[in-house]
């Protein structure tokens, strides 16, 4: 557990939590970024402002921590053109058809205590540990 | 002010995000690896959220309307039924394939990774299918309209 970093956890996780809960008692709307982004892609849909204003907080957030001197560090992703489709396709089609995805399901939905999204998140927990065991430690990725 | 508290939601949930290092892929995977060298982080990212929340969220239920809307949007749905569990499996065997999530995967698109990019429009594609099949399908369309508040 060399790579255990307790603190700055505990202060992203409760900022994200804190996030969650003023969205829903300032507009009433729940915090999960597949619906609000899969809201935008339904264009009879015409409850988008809010939605794009989200996502526009989500995507610039780096660009202010980069003028503020933390600079993000660009994420490792596989070397697999394939994978990274495959897993793409999978995350956006999986996520609306379950209904949410780790912040709709795994914060909002856990923390209103819904059977829904607890399962959901008991079971995509499930699904990717038993992907990422066979990925790294069968196949030996 | 509906645009700019919803904004401010975006900044603080993308801050949180960075700051407890989920933006990374190699972090959650890390976390996903029970065989490996596992790395804890990402339940303590979960139950530090859940412990604001919970309360924050009970509060919600108990007011009459939020702020800034005539209403709140509390998801409608209680079954378990079979495209939440379907669903959910799909969407967690993507997760573990790259380790990255809707979030984290918008929230790096400003570091120009053409991998982050191939994968945000994978998932664009993916979200659009689902959209498309649901329409071919004119049975689910009465339930889908009930649906139309997803769990998030």
């Amino acid at each position: 557990m060399a790579n255990f970093t307790p603190v700055s956890a505990a202060l992203g996780g409760g900022l994200i939590g804190l996030s969650a809960v003023l969205l829903m008692l300032v507009t009433g709307r729940i915090a999960g970024v597949s619906g609000i982004f899969g809201g935008l892609l339904d264009f009879k849909n015409n409850d988008i402002g809010w939605r794009i204003a989200f996502i526009a907080g989500l995507i610039s957030t780096p660009l202010i921590a980069g003028w503020l001197g933390y600079a993000m560090p660009t994420p490792k992703m596989p070397a697999s053109w394939t994978v990274i489709i495959t897993a793409g396709l999978l995350v956006g089609f999986g996520a609306r058809l379950g209904s949410g995805c780790t912040s709709g399901h795994g914060i909002c939905g856990v923390a209103r205590l819904s059977g829904r999204s607890i399962a959901a998140t008991a079971i995509f927990m499930l699904t990717a540990i038993v992907t990422v065991a066979l990925v790294r430690h069968v196949f030996g990725g | 002010m509906l645009m700019i508290a919803s904004l401010l939601c975006g900044l603080i949930f993308g801050t949180g995000l960075l700051i407890s290092g989920m933006v990374q892929p190699t972090k959650v995977l890390a976390f996903l690896d029970i065989f490996g060298e596992w790395d804890p982080s990402l339940a303590v990212v979960m139950i530090a959220a859940l412990a604001v929340a919970i309360p924050g969220f009970a509060l919600g239920k108990r007011s009459v309307r939020p702020l800034l809307a005539a209403q709140s949007f509390w998801p409608a749905k209680k079954s378990i039924d079979q495209p939440l569990v379907i669903g959910s499996a799909l969407f967690g065997i993507g997760w573990g394939l790259v380790g990255l999530c809707p979030g984290p995967a918008s929230e790096s698109l400003t570091t120009l990774s053409p991998g982050v990019a191939v994968f945000l429009a994978a998932m664009t594609g993916g979200m659009l299918l689902h959209g498309l099949w649901q329409k071919s399908r004119p049975m689910v369309k009465n339930e889908g309209a009930l649906a139309n508040t997803a769990d998030g």
